[in-house]
């Protein structure tokens, strides 16, 4: 096998494993703060701030398994 | 296909090569300036209707800041809603013909982070004074000093991808969608885009106010955070 094929199974596995795991996190996230949200109702501006911003920062987990796909497919070091 | 981490140069000035998203961006720079300028140029105490949206916009920019920040929110309104002003329109030419986004490339996105990062500064000194702003990396122990630095140099590069990922990857699936299928299909990837550009545009602005919060905050460790009700 050479580096190509390899970087792209490696760039595939990266966009899997960062797809399902953040999903899982972001879902949990969304569900506690519809709960906060349901039990009191005028929470939801601080709440929905805060979900906002903690799902960014779970996201942002996501976009570095793209960045790693992005830099094996495009820029991969060791084949330049 | 193209590389999505290459910025395509567009023209020479002279030595200078400018490529397409610095192009946009200036383009962006100057028609957002300009509509400032002849906005403010004739403010009236009766506000005519383009005034009274203007006023409506910067009112609630102060109210969405001032929420986060927990004081006069006056000194930050002018970087804070320049900044999600502009990633709002930057974000929106994917929408337009002809055009693509300048946040699409990590130019652009590293610049306004390391904007950010240096305000974050900013605002601390002025708030703190050097030495006084500078005590909190070595707060509530000095241990934690190395801490703070990895937190400061990760939390730059996580605004910067987060906001670079977001908009290249949406322009890089609708390019594999029109591809792919037809005429029509893409449309609602577009709409949708336009929906993740406003959400990206709004979070970058409220990571850099949660951080310039945390910065000018009165040091007080390990006090639980009390609210604006609690506090008045």
């Amino acid at each position: 096998m050479n580096v190509q094929i390899v970087s792209i199974i490696g760039a595939v596995i990266a966009v899997s494993m960062g797809a399902i795991f953040p999903a899982l996190g972001e879902s949990r996230a969304i569900v506690a703060a519809m709960d906060a949200i349901a039990r009191q109702p005028e929470s939801a501006p601080a709440v929905s701030r805060t979900l906002f911003v903690g799902l960014a920062m779970i996201e942002a987990i996501a976009i570095y398994c793209l960045v790693v796909a992005l830099v094996l497919l495009f820029a991969n070091p060791l084949l330049h | 296909m193209m590389s999505p981490l290459v910025d395509p140069v567009l023209l020479h000035l002279g030595p200078v090569p400018l490529a397409r998203s610095v192009l946009t961006s200036f383009g962006l720079t100057a028609i957002l300036g300009g509509l400032a300028y002849l906005v403010q140029r004739r403010l009236t105490v009766q506000p005519g209707r383009v005034q009274a949206l203007v006023e409506l916009l910067v009112t609630t920019l102060q109210d969405q800041i001032g929420d986060v920040i927990h004081e006069a929110p006056q000194r930050y309104v002018p970087f804070l809603g320049t900044l999600f002003i502009y990633l709002f329109c930057a974000n929106s030419l994917a929408a337009v013909p002809g055009l693509t986004p300048p946040t699409d490339r990590i130019e652009t996105t590293s610049a306004l982070a390391l904007l950010v990062f240096a305000s974050v500064y900013v605002y601390g000194i002025r708030a703190h004074g050097f030495l006084g702003y500078l005590k909190h990396f070595f707060s509530p122990s000095p241990l934690l000093f190395p801490i703070h630095v990895l937190s400061e140099i990760t939390r730059t590069f996580a605004l910067a991808m987060r906001l670079l990922g977001n908009i290249m990857s949406h322009g890089v699936v609708l390019g594999v969608v029109v591809s792919v299928a037809g005429l029509l299909v893409p449309v609602p990837l577009i709409a949708f885009g336009l929906f993740t550009g406003a959400v990206q545009a709004y979070i970058f602005t409220v990571l850099s106010t949660v951080y310039i919060a945390a910065a000018v905050a009165e040091p007080t460790a390990d006090a639980p955070r009390i609210g604006k009700e609690g506090r008045a």
